[in-house]
């Protein structure tokens, strides 16, 4: 609280987090930094083949230290230094701080594809085409490749999707007497007669996932953002319209109902809430379980008390599939070498070691059709729930329907001006309508005052 | 006085005091020097970078334009910053004084009771302080969960659900405890020494005019120790104005509850570092500092007629 002496301090503050973010690496491997982005002289890593140019990069999935040493092994041509600077907006401000100071950036950043235009727009990411790019088009889908490109550059290498699914715990499910719903409607009954019953909160509607919101909101109908990125200077923001407004009333229902619990997501209260059985369904992605598994959760007394069901949806006749995350590398315009970056960006998480470590273990749904259409990968039966055939039964199909979002280049304002309507939402203070009206307000004048004409 | 020395005496002991003079300004330079060159390299450099850069604004689409004060315009017409500084303000008025009174009395028992527990009890009340203040705020975080932190059990004891110190009603009340458990300790120290130095004779005075301990501490000690007393306030009054580590910890734990604006240093290292807008975010930072100055001198200027450490 003290001392911190008004902007001094915070660029201070400023610098020392990026030079922590170099230097948190433990595992004693020094990495020569040669021909790689600067202050990296750390790596979490360590780097096997030491005479060999390397690559910086940043990234924070679960088993990142097993796919950058497969990738180093493997590859006689670059290592990668590889750093784990934080999850999500941890890692985004960040880089933010790099670009803004125009150093500090590694040579390949792990992004979800929902910020690429926030960077892109900044000119800190490289048009990895030239890169060889036709190598590996045909490892991944046409709308993979559409979510990672603006216009006909492409910015980034699609990993992990996100296809959303409804996970529910079978023992509550059982004890309650209830089967897993197929509509929004059903689901708030389902909510209802398990609260009827002295059972726990059905869900979770929670305030800091504004992705999450943003993605059932889409799944109704909504379109937040249009946005051609050849031209740049125009936007189209439309988060007030009856679909976003319904979804918030929806869940600001359940909320003041008490259905749904309304404690922020990814704390040590929510997973220890997860754990002991407080929640009965967890409206999610296909990322989850090794999320959950991470944190220790569906080991030992939990084994086997999860299962999978596909999303619920408004209209079962015409359904909607959404995704939550997701994420590719991208190559940041600090790179040193662009080319060697692109190298590290198209290879890693291709191997097929690496994807099996993978999806085996549910922690990244792959995108790479080599995976994908892998019948080993498509039958496989997850442990985590219980041997479902959570990628035949649920996320397969529920990937394959995704049709794609078109995301803003102020994607951190949004969802902050998300997060505060939310919360106010939660606390009772204002209608999903009322919510929906003023983050409209809040976000266009916002795109106003950085330059955009806002439609 | 040497009035009757010989000329070529006096210049030589002229010519020798000015080496001297000489040898102890370069003494006293190398001394304040490296302090020097941090200051301005830390302080007076980055401040003045951030002035600088308040003057201009930077957009998504259009580039960069000098604006003048139009950043500052804003930062004042801006409802996160007011509401951020309007919540520090009245965050002040209730954490100072619970903070100086907490330390007041802790500072008095010690300095009037005398046990052996006396240095253990100091060293534990200073304790918190010593534990940094980020590792304080996610104590705490732990401790006010509903659902594992010892407030859980607690309440659970009578059946009833704990009270949520990490929501929208409470948020208040749980800083107020984190901040008064940090630095309260801290400010006894600084009382406690206050203490330790006034002459023992005036309480043996005191005492053979039959006053009791109550009388001796409101009379005697108070008054005489007003000075760290209103010292301790301006450090008080200044950190609790920039508010940031514990909310900002506290964020991670309850982000509905505390938003990216909840108090105005938050709002500018939100703005600098997660929305890449580094000239409002240094206007924003100069206006809160156009607050801490206007309070802590009104402060000052309304207390100046006590004996004041300024």
């Amino acid at each position: 609280m003290k001392k911190n002496w008004l902007s001094a301090a915070a660029a201070v503050l400023a610098a020392t987090t990026v030079l922590a973010a170099c230097s948190s690496g433990g595992g004693g491997g020094a990495g020569t930094a040669a021909g790689s982005g600067s202050g990296a002289s750390n790596c979490t890593n360590t780097i096997p083949k030491k005479n060999l140019p390397v690559v910086t990069m940043w990234g924070w999935y679960p088993n990142m230290q097993l796919v950058v040493d497969n990738f180093n092994k493997q590859n006689g041509e670059v290592q990668v230094c590889w750093t784990n600077v934080g999850q999500g907006s941890d890692e985004y401000d960040k880089f933010q701080t790099a670009i803004s100071a125009g150093t500090g950036a590694p040579d390949v950043i792990m992004i979800e594809m929902d910020r690429i235009p926030t960077f892109q727009i900044q000119n800190s990411l490289v048009d990895i085409k030239k890169y060889g790019f036709d190598a590996v088009k045909a490892d991944y889908s046409a709308g993979a490749w559409k979510d990672v490109s603006v216009g006909e550059a492409v910015y980034g290498v699609p990993v992990d999707g996100g296809p959303m699914a409804m996970i529910y715990r079978k023992d509550l499910f059982e004890k309650y007497d209830i089967t897993p719903p197929k509509t929004w409607a059903e689901y708030e009954q389902a909510a209802q007669k398990m609260k009827d019953a002295g059972g726990p909160a059905f869900g979770d509607f929670a305030a800091n996932v504004s992705a999450l919101t943003m993605a059932l909101q889409i799944q109704k109908g909504a379109a937040p953002f249009t946005y051609d990125p050849a031209q740049q200077s125009s936007i189209g923001v439309k988060l007030n319209d009856q679909a976003s407004k319904d979804v918030l009333d929806y869940w600001g229902r359940l909320a003041q109902k008490g259905l749904v619990g309304t404690q922020d997501q990814f704390t040590p209260e929510y997973i220890s809430g997860v754990i002991n059985g407080k929640y009965a369904t967890y409206i999610s992605a296909a990322w989850a379980p090794g999320y959950l598994t991470g944190a220790g959760v569906g080991k030992g007394e939990d084994t086997g008390k999860f299962a999978v069901a596909p999303l619920p949806q408004w209209d079962p006749a015409n359904p909607v599939q959404v995704n939550w995350g997701g994420s590719a590398f991208s190559v940041t315009s600090q790179a040193k070498n662009p080319e060697l970056a692109a190298k590290v960006a198209y290879g890693l998480y291709a191997d097929k070691e690496s994807l099996t470590h993978g999806w085996t273990n549910q922690i990244i749904f792959p995108l790479n059709l080599k995976a994908l259409n892998d019948p080993e990968f498509v039958n496989l039966k997850v442990a985590f729930f219980d041997g479902q055939q959570a990628n035949k039964e649920v996320y397969v199909p529920a990937a394959n329907a995704y049709q794609g979002v078109t995301y803003s280049p102020f994607g951190q304002y949004y969802f902050d001006a998300m997060t505060k309507q939310v919360s106010a939402l939660i606390e009772g203070s204002v209608t999903g309508a009322q919510a929906a009206d003023r983050l409209q307000e809040d976000v266009a004048k916002y795109a106003k005052e950085q330059g955009f004409t806002v439609q | 006085m040497i009035e009757k020395s010989a000329p070529d005496a006096q210049q030589r002991t002229r010519r020798k005091r000015s080496k001297i003079r000489l040898r102890e300004q370069v003494m006293g330079w190398l001394f304040v020097g490296p302090f020097g060159i941090v200051f301005l390299a830390l302080l007076i450099a980055p401040l003045a970078y951030a002035l600088y850069l308040s003057l201009f604004q930077k957009r998504l689409i259009g580039g960069t334009s000098f604006v003048f004060l139009d950043n500052y315009v804003k930062a004042f017409t801006d409802p996160s910053f007011l509401s951020g500084s309007w919540f520090v303000v009245r965050f002040s008025l209730v954490s100072i004084p619970l903070q100086i009174v907490v330390a007041l009395a802790m500072a008095l028992i010690l300095d009037a009771v005398t046990s052996m527990f006396t240095r253990f009890s100091r060293l534990m009340i200073f304790l918190p302080y010593a534990i940094p203040t980020v590792i304080g705020a996610v104590m705490w975080g732990f401790l006010y969960s509903k659902s594992f932190g010892p407030l859980a059990d607690l309440f659970g004891l009578f059946g009833a659900a704990p009270p949520d110190f990490l929501g929208g009603n409470l948020i208040f009340y749980g800083l107020v405890n984190i901040v008064t458990w940090q630095w309260a300790g801290y400010y006894m120290i600084i009382l406690y020494a206050a203490l330790q130095g006034i002459d023992p004779a005036l309480y043996e005075a005191a005492r053979m005019d039959g006053a009791g301990k109550w009388q001796i501490a409101l009379r005697i000690k108070i008054p005489l120790i007003t000075p760290a007393l209103l010292l301790i306030l301006v450090f008080a009054l200044i950190g609790t104005l920039q508010f940031f580590n514990e909310p900002q910890i506290l964020r991670s734990l309850a982000a509905g509850t505390i938003g990216p604006d909840f108090t105005p240093n938050m709002y500018a290292y939100q703005q600098a570092f997660a929305l890449a807008n580094f000239n409002y975010g240094s206007a924003i930072s100069f206006a809160l500092g156009g607050i801490v100055f206007v309070g802590v001198y009104a402060f000052l200027f309304f207390t100046r007629k006590r004996r004041s450490f300024l």
